[in-house]
């Protein structure tokens, strides 16, 4: 008798329990927001208090309100269109030279011996230190700023397109042959959608690592840019235009992360929802 | 990927032919020695053998999956495979696996109408990794069919299916082989299937032929036929499992 009793107690909570749940995943939600947010009001405090000097760090309204002016005498969406169209030109090369050397390299022995060896040597060098030798065979312009970010990019889009088109199953490969398939269909067929995932996975990396080519590309010598606004800031000590670069930088990224998610959620629907937009 | 010079394909509706077929691997010892098959059009036969005995190696050259180095093998240009894993592809929908590398107009109509044949038509837009596992190996069979093959090979194709999938896969495989009369060789570790499905059961071992029977018990046939009882035994006998 007391089972059928718990029994129907279950039942009943069971029903309001739905409510209580949405309502601690609110309060949850709310409290993971609330420590970044009671922060930034401590910042703004110590400053408006004189704690802080506006010397090492302007305060969170200075930052909007010369966020704003920056927007709106045009400085800003400049330097911005300056510094999207380095990282995209730099990111299409990586993605261009990424994916033909990683196909030259998956599909044939020889390329991959050619191929392969070299790049993996030239992978373990911190890219960043070739910025000196970029400047004296490149000059000032734009070319090195370009070649850097696309220096960058290329190894993590070319390693994991590599990875991909290696693994996949020759089961498969095997039945293409049986259908008749040609070389090149079943590299449309097979092979480039096979490694579709791994090719994302690297083009994520690509993508942040395109930012951070791009800002010492920037800073170390431009005549514009997003880098090049904040070190110009720097000798006016003007550390709220500084931190608006900062928080340009920190959208730009977030922004190109999501952009990069929604192609994996796209182009992958074929995955059971599992696997699908698994964190890299 | 073939030596031509010992591989040649007939034309449609000629019967297979191997001859002398010896296949090695690394000089080890043959895995297939001097073997002699045909097949003649329509003929439906099941090829039997302990892991090892060659029936694969077998399978896989007649596909033209692995060369003929010593011997002679001919065979109908339009072959088909079905293998036990299905092998579709996880990122095409079922419709565009079936007509794989096939680029003309009529392809889609093609599709649904194997499709249908198969009992298939309402997931045909699904994506492969969706499908159970008898219906991820009828959509292995609808591509096979619809290059309208002269020659079907089928390699354990329900080795990997529930007891009750694989009654229902063999009796489809059965109506299909009557309706497109091409010529069958179905790889099977399983002696009631070859009795229920063959014209003739083939025993392989270490390479070579050691029982080549017709099965002439008129169809359609059922899995208690009385008349098996003769031809199990033999068969088990030739594969060593001893039932008396």
């Amino acid at each position: 008798m007391s089972d059928a009793i718990t029994l129907t107690g279950l039942y009943k909570t069971a029903e309001s329990r739905g409510k209580t749940q949405s309502l601690r995943a609110l309060v949850s939600s709310i409290r993971r927001y609330m420590s970044p947010v009671a922060l930034v009001c401590l910042w703004q405090v110590a400053c408006s208090l004189g704690v802080l000097s506006t010397r090492l760090v302007a305060s969170p309204i200075q930052i909007v309100v010369t966020g704003w002016t920056l927007v709106h005498d045009g400085t800003l969406p400049f330097n911005l269109g300056v510094s999207l169209l380095r990282a995209g030109s730099g990111l299409g090369v990586a993605i261009t030279l990424g994916v033909v050397l990683a196909l030259i390299s998956g599909l044939s022995r020889i390329g991959e011996d050619v191929v392969d060896a070299p790049l993996q040597v030239l992978r373990t060098l911190p890219a960043l230190a070739l910025v000196p030798l970029f400047i004296l065979w490149f000059g000032i312009g734009e070319t090195p700023k370009i070649l850097l970010v696309a220096l960058g990019a290329t190894f993590p889009i070319y390693l994991n397109l590599h990875k991909g088109i290696r693994s996949i199953d020759p089961k498969l490969v095997e039945m293409a042959s049986t259908l008749g398939l040609s070389r090149w269909q079943t590299i449309r067929d097979v092979f480039l959608p096979g490694a579709l995932p791994d090719f994302l996975t690297g083009l994520r990396y690509a993508v942040g690592v395109s930012w951070l080519m791009l800002v010492v590309a920037e800073q170390v010598n431009a005549e514009s840019g997003i880098g090049h606004m904040m070190m110009d800031a720097q000798d006016f000590l003007r550390t709220d235009i500084i931190l608006v670069g900062l928080l340009v930088y920190g959208v730009l990224g977030l922004i190109s992360d999501q952009i990069v998610r929604f192609l994996e959620s796209t182009l992958l629907a074929w995955r059971p929802d599992g696997r699908k937009g698994r964190k890299a | 990927m073939t030596s031509t010079h010992s591989y040649s394909e007939a034309d449609p509706g000629t019967a297979v032919i191997v001859e002398q077929l010896t296949r090695r691997f690394n000089n080890g010892p043959p895995v297939l020695n001097r073997l002699d098959l045909a097949i003649a059009p329509g003929e439906f036969v099941a090829l039997l053998g302990h892991s090892g005995s060659g029936k694969s190696t077998l399978l896989r050259t007649l596909a033209g999956l692995d060369p003929v180095t010593d011997g002679a093998v001919t065979r109908p240009r339009k072959v088909s495979v079905v293998f036990q894993e299905h092998r579709l592809l996880p990122w095409k929908r079922v419709w565009k696996n079936i007509v794989l590398g096939q680029e003309d107009k009529g392809i889609r109509q093609r599709a649904e109408t194997v499709l249908e044949e198969v009992g298939l038509s309402h997931r045909s837009n699904a994506w492969p990794l969706t499908l159970s596992g008898g219906e991820a190996q009828r959509a292995a069979l609808a591509r096979a069919l619809v290059r309208e093959p002269a020659f079907l090979m089928l390699d354990e194709p329900f080795a990997a299916l529930d007891a009750l999938t694989r009654l229902k896969m063999q009796k489809l495989v059965a109506d299909l082989w009557k309706k497109h009369g091409c010529a069958v060789l179905l790889v099977t570790h399983d002696v009631d299937e070859a009795l229920l499905l063959a014209d003739r059961a083939v025993v392989l071992e270490r390479g070579r032929i050691r029982v080549d029977v017709p099965i002439t018990i008129p169809r359609p046939r059922r899995h208690a036929d009385p008349g098996f009882e003769g031809l199990r035994s033999l068969l088990l006998d030739a594969l060593g499992v001893h039932t008396a």
